[in-house]
Order: structure tokens, then C-alpha cells, then sequence
């Protein structure tokens, strides 16, 4: 019995940290209906700033948190003027393709300079000891941290102007623009707060498990589960559907071969997308 | 303009057997995984190739006859993936004329090789691939230098029977040809020795997150682990058990702490054992090649890294390809194989020989496993032989670790 609770609560821990990054990449779709598929990479891109200001300067791991967070910012502004821009309005095909081949280049660079070699950054934190189970300090940690960054999102989103002008265009974008909020400046805003998310999870996710520059996918995959799941454009439902993706994860484990997760994993987000087409946490499309 | 091109063309092909006899070439083929999951191990096996190639080319060459042949390479990276090396392996043979093969690194990947390899008839010396089913269906011309799958476990088993007849075993490995044929085989050592096997789990290859493996273990009560993969889900395995506190007395890991990197994990490292085809410890006394120390040392001093199995069966999958031509005196597969067929020799590896009925031709019959043990050695840790008793260099430390940490 403790150690189903164990598995549950590990699983939450680590779907906080899931539901962060996948904040990111519903924000970006919520504002302007547009996919990002660098999403993956941008996670990348946060786990090896994490290896390489810890290798290079011997920073604390959390230290490199902030950083993270500014250099996505700036990173998604970039990747706003040269793939976003010119596809707002049209096909999302097009900007589909367009964060694709950002995505195609990024990992090509970064395979032609680190291989495919599994980096490691090394977190001691003490855990929490209940029992013969241990929760390892780093998920703890990293969960709170996910948590606060949520949190810090949401009050912006709610109670800055700049946060409310992107709402409002994520609610519909002729209209904000009828009462003088400059959108082409708010969608990149919005860009930028995407992809430091993305990058801030990948850092976080640095501390817990190894990683390739591969691995990106992998997570970017999860990001879309939990993104539907929570509702697209809503962060505060990402957050929960990285919860309740956390929480599956953690109740299957104990009763079934690891390998059939990821089975169980999907067949239910099929079924919850049959029962709950907007999301489970959805209100109204577009609405943040 | 004709008759200067003629004469041109006629100097040309009169021209071209002289620089050929000039330099006599044997021409061997290989991949290896420079990039992907199996970079780390690869790279080990490559690396001792290379020491053989220039070992045998410093001393003028491989003898055939009464002519001396250098040994030229030609490799490919196969980054990891077997629908590579098909490919590789075709185009090594029919475009690069490899006359001779050696393995890629790994089981999925050697068994990729060898259906090319036995298409064509060529012959391919396998130094990292340990699965025993390639050579279960009727092949001719492949040979397996290492101790096969089935019988990398067995060592620890008796190690674990040992110090602790009533261990509860987890089982939990990843899901590829090599690692489920260990485990298979471990298991049914484990039944037989009276040992209880309490969990058997597979994870897929690519798992980075063991958390919630780790926890079933705990909850399964075991003591005892035997499993991992290869380098990167092995090592990260180490470090959440630790991490997790899974307490266990025994840990056996494949292929992860072989290698020296694996230091890096500290106390996640110490007391975890691992089956090995080879450590600088052991002491075979060669019949041909160099000695172990000798090997140790000048591999040292070209690489600038410590040699481990990978790279010692990678040297003497060159050295053991070479005696074979050498006795044969001829490049024809089929004399070389004949001579690989009777080949019953000592090098510093280890004792090799041949399986020679068609059921299981060209699997590894002499060679034997040792079990090495990450210990303390003067204040750093060192993997130790602590198994069989006769190649042992330190006891066994076991449980591994202080019940209260």
C-alpha cells in the first residue's frame, strides 16, 4: 500500500514538471493558434545550458534556473520573427512546418557538436525518507520549483497589464487590436514566455534524469498530452494535466510491466479526448 | 591526340600491377557506433582494432605465405542502428572489397551484420556481440571471440549463492536481444541454485526515468539485483537505487561498470559487480601476443584512457583473425575458416576456441567470464576480480552496503 502511495506521489512530483513545460508550448498555441514543434528542442536547449554552466563555472544546478528563463526568453522572440511572424493568419500548416524545420536544425546542430552522448549533471539534494521509500530531494525540489514558476506565470498573466493584453489577444486577436494593443508585440512576448518555459523544463528535468540531445521528443510528446489534456491555451489546466498525467503514471506503475505505461498512458488520454474533446480543464477555447 | 591517349591507356594498366605488388593489402571491414546510445562501449572496441592494426603493421604486416600483408581498415559509423549496419556491411563488402569482417558493437547490431556477412560468405570475427541466436542457424563463417549471453550471469549467481543462499533476486533488464538472453539464463541458473527470483521486469531501452522501477523493487522486498542493459540505462540505474535507498546487498549490473566512467557515480558505484570479459587483473599466460601488463600499459599510452574488455576483445579479434591466416597461409575464407575451425589457443584475453558443430558453429567454447567488484583501493574506487576464485584479486565485499546509510 505505501509503496502505491510512494509511486503516486513520485508520479505527481515529476508531472509538476511535465505540466511546466507543457504551460509553455499551451501558451503559445492558446495566443495564436500556432503549434510549436521547437518545443522539444527548446527543453533540450535548457538541459544542456544546465550541463554546461554547471560544467563550465561549477554553478549550483538551481542556479542556472534564471538564465534559463532570460535566454529562452530572448530565444523565443528570435524564433517569433523567423518562423512565426509571417504564418500568423495563415494555414497553421504552414507554421507547423516552420517550428518543424527551426527543430530540424537545432538538433542538427547539436548532435553535429555533442553526438548522441548521454550527459549526466549530478544533484545531491537530500531526500525525504517515509518508510523503505525514499523521494529523491531533486523531484522535491524540482516540483516546488515548477509550482512557484506556475505560479509567477499565473500572476502575470492576471495582474500585469502587459499580461492581460495578452490574454485579451489570445481571446481574439481583431478585437485587441481595435482597442490599440500592439499584437505583433504581445505575440512575441507570448513566444518569448513559451519557450522560456519550455527551456526552464528542461533544466529542471536536467536535474532528475539524464539526457541527449535527442531527447526532446520524447518530452514534447508528454507536452502534448498534457496540453490537450488541460485544455488548449489555458496554462492553469497544463499545470493540472501534468498533475493528472503525473498521477496515471504513478498508479499504473506498481501494477503493471514498465514497458505497458506508456500503453495505458495513451489509451486513456484517447479515451479522455472521446469523453472530453476540449480538454479536461478547458472552460472556453482561447480563454487564459 | 588517339595515340597519345592509347599510349596513355597502355601505361596505365602495365602500369598498375607494379604499384599493386608493391604494397600487399588485406582490406578490413567494420562499423561502430560513433554516434547513439552504444557510443560509449563502441568506442572501447574500436580502439583496441586500431591498437592490433598498428601493432601488426609496425611489425611489417600480417605473413601469408611468403608474403607480408599490411592491414588496412575501412569503417563506417552505424550510429547505433541495425538498419545501418545492412546497409553498411553491404556496401563494405561489394563497393570496398573488404576481405575480412569484424562485429559492430553489440548483439542487435552483430546479428544485423552477420546476415550480410553469411550471405556473401565472408568471414566477420565478433567482439561485441554476445547473443548466441546468429550462430544457431546454421552460419559458417562467423566467430565469437567473447563468452557468450547465456553464460554472463552464471559467475555472479554462484557469487551471490555463495555469501547468501537465501537472496531474493529483482530481476529487471532492458528490453534488447542481449540483455534478455542474459536474464533468461540467469534466472534459470538462479532456480537451480535454490535462489528466489522475486521480480522479472523488462524497460524499454531508451528509459531514463527508473524511478518507479526502483520503487517496485522495494516493494518487492528483494535483496538481491541482477540486470541493466548497457552503458547509459545501467549507470543511471546505479545512481536511482542509490539515491532511492533500495538497500540491497547485491548488485549486479551488465556491461555499466565496466567501464571507467562509471567511477564518476561515486558511492552509487561502490560494491555494484559486473560481468566481465576481461580486467587488467586477470593473468593468462599468452601463447602469441603481447602480456597482460604489457597490453595494459601500451594501450594506456596510445589512448590515454585504461583499456576495458571492449577494447581487449577488440585487439584480439585482430589478434585471432591474424594467427588464423597466418596458419592457413592463405586469404581464402574458406582456409581461414578452417583454420579458425581448429584454432585452440592461449592470448592474454583468455583461452579460445571454436564451437565446431553445425548447431552452434563458431560460438565461443573456452572463453570465461570474470566477475569485477567496484571496491575502495587506497582511497579510490577500482574494480576488483573477486570471481571465479582462482583469477580473484579481492575478496568479495558483501552486503555492499551499510545497512543504515
Amino acid at each position: 500500500m505505501l509503496g502505491i502511495l510512494a509511486s503516486i506521489i513520485d508520479g505527481l512530483l515529476v508531472g509538476l514538471v511535465y505540466g511546466l513545460g507543457a504551460m509553455g508550448l499551451t501558451l503559445i498555441w492558446g495566443v495564436m493558434d500556432v503549434i510549436n514543434l521547437t518545443h522539444g528542442a527548446m527543453m533540450v536547449a535548457g538541459m544542456f545550458a544546465l550541463y554546461l554552466l554547471t560544467d563550465a563555472f561549477g554553478l549550483s544546478p538551481y542556479a542556472v534556473l534564471p538564465p534559463a528563463l532570460i535566454g529562452g526568453f530572448f530565444a523565443g522572440i528570435l524564433l517569433y520573427w523567423i518562423a512565426i511572424h509571417r504564418m500568423i493568419g495563415r494555414p497553421p500548416l504552414m507554421s507547423l512546418l516552420s517550428t518543424f524545420s527551426v527543430n530540424l536544425v537545432l538538433i542538427g546542430i547539436g548532435t553535429a557538436v555533442w553526438g548522441t552522448a548521454l550527459f549526466n549533471v549530478s544533484v545531491s539534494v537530500p531526500g525525504l525518507s517515509i518508510g523503505r521509500y525514499t523521494f529523491p530531494g531533486a523531484h522535491i525540489l524540482a516540483a516546488v520549483l515548477a509550482a512557484v514558476i506556475a505560479w509567477l506565470l499565473y500572476l502575470f498573466l492576471h495582474h500585469t497589464r502587459l499580461g492581460k493584453a495578452i490574454r485579451a489577444v489570445a481571446n481574439n486577436r481583431e478585437a485587441a487590436e481595435l482597442v490599440a494593443i500592439p499584437t505583433t508585440r504581445v505575440l512575441a512576448v507570448s513566444v518569448g514566455i513559451g519557450v522560456a518555459l519550455a527551456a526552464v523544463s528542461g533544466a529542471l528535468i536536467g536535474t532528475l534524469f539524464p539526457f541527449t540531445v535527442l531527447s526532446g521528443d520524447g518530452y514534447q510528446l508528454k507536452g502534448f498530452v498534457v496540453t490537450v489534456l488541460g485544455g488548449l491555451g489555458n496554462p492553469v489546466g497544463a499545470l493540472l494535466g501534468g498533475l493528472a498525467l503525473g498521477l496515471l503514471e504513478g498508479l499504473v506503475a506498481p501494477f503493471v510491466p514498465v514497458s505497458w505505461t506508456l500503453v495505458i498512458e495513451f489509451t486513456l488520454f484517447v479515451l479522455v479526448l472521446i469523453a472530453f474533446p476540449r480538454g479536461i480543464f478547458s472552460s472556453r477555447r482561447g480563454a487564459l | 591526340m588517339k595515340a597519345f591517349s592509347a599510349i596513355l591507356a597502355i601505361a596505365t594498366i602495365t602500369a598498375s600491377p607494379v604499384f599493386a605488388a608493391d604494397t600487399n593489402i588485406i582490406t578490413i571491414g567494420f562499423t561502430a557506433s560513433r554516434t547513439g546510445p552504444l557510443n560509449v562501449d563502441s568506442l572501447g572496441q574500436e580502439h583496441g582494432f586500431e591498437f592490433w592494426r598498428d601493432e601488426v603493421n609496425g611489425k611489417g604486416g600480417i605473413q601469408v605465405g611468403d608474403q607480408h600483408y599490411q592491414v588496412k581498415f575501412v569503417s563506417y559509423d552505424d550510429q547505433s542502428v541495425g538498419g545501418r549496419v545492412q546497409q553498411l556491411y553491404t556496401r563494405l563488402i561489394n563497393q570496398d572489397k573488404a576481405q575480412f569482417l569484424f562485429s559492430p558493437y553489440s548483439s542487435g547490431l552483430t546479428a544485423a551484420a552477420a546476415v550480410i556477412t553469411e550471405q556473401n560468405g565472408k568471414i566477420m570475427i565478433d567482439s561485441g556481440g554476445a547473443e548466441e541466436k546468429p550462430f544457431e542457424l546454421g552460419s559458417k563463417h562467423i566467430f565469437m571471440v567473447i563468452t557468450s549471453a547465456g553464460h554472463y550471469l552464471s559467475g555472479a549467481v554462484e557469487a551471490l549463492k555463495e555469501k547468501n543462499p537465501h537472496a531474493r533476486i529483482a530481476m529487471v533488464y532492458s528490453d534488447d536481444p542481449f540483455s534478455k538472453t542474459v536474464l533468461a539464463a540467469a534466472k534459470e541458473q538462479a532456480k537451480q541454485a535454490g535462489l528466489d527470483v522475486v521480480m522479472d521486469e523488462s524497460y524499454g531501452p531508451s528509459t531514463t526515468d527508473f524511478g518507479p522501477i526502483v520503487n517496485k523493487v522495494i516493494s518487492s522486498n528483494a535483496d538481491a539485483f541482477l540486470g541493466g542493459g548497457h552503458y547509459s540505462d545501467g549507470a543511471t540505474l546505479a545512481r536511482q537505487m542509490y539515491e532511492q535507498k533500495a538497500n540491497l546487498n547485491w548488485i549486479s549490473i551488465l556491461v555499466a561498470p565496466a567501464d571507467d566512467k562509471f567511477a564518476q557515480l561515486g558511492s552509487a558505484a561502490l560494491g555494484v559487480t559486473v560481468p566481465s570479459q576481461w580486467e587488467p587483473q586477470v593473468s593468462y599466460k599468452p601463447e602469441f601476443g603481447p602480456a597482460t601488463a604489457d597490453f595494459v600499459k601500451n594501450f594506456e599510452a596510445k589512448f590515454h584512457q585504461k583499456a576495458d574488455y571492449h577494447a581487449a576483445s577488440g585487439y584480439t579479434a585482430g589478434a585471432i583473425l591474424q594467427h588464423a591466416i597466418e596458419k592457413a597461409g592463405s586469404l581464402d575464407p574458406e582456409k581461414v575458416s578452417q583454420a579458425l575451425n581448429d584454432t585452440d589457443v592461449t592470448t592474454f584475453f583468455g583461452h579460445i576456441k571454436f564451437a565446431t558443430d553445425p548447431a552452434h558453429h563458431g560460438l565461443q567454447a573456452a572463453h570465461e567470464m570474470v566477475l569485477a567488484q567496484w571496491q575502495q583501493m587506497n582511497g579510490q574506487l577500482g574494480r576488483q576480480v573477486v570471481w571465479p576464485a582462482a583469477a580473484r584479486s579481492a575478496p568479495i565485499l558483501y552486503p555492499i552496503r551499510e545497512a543504515s546509510h
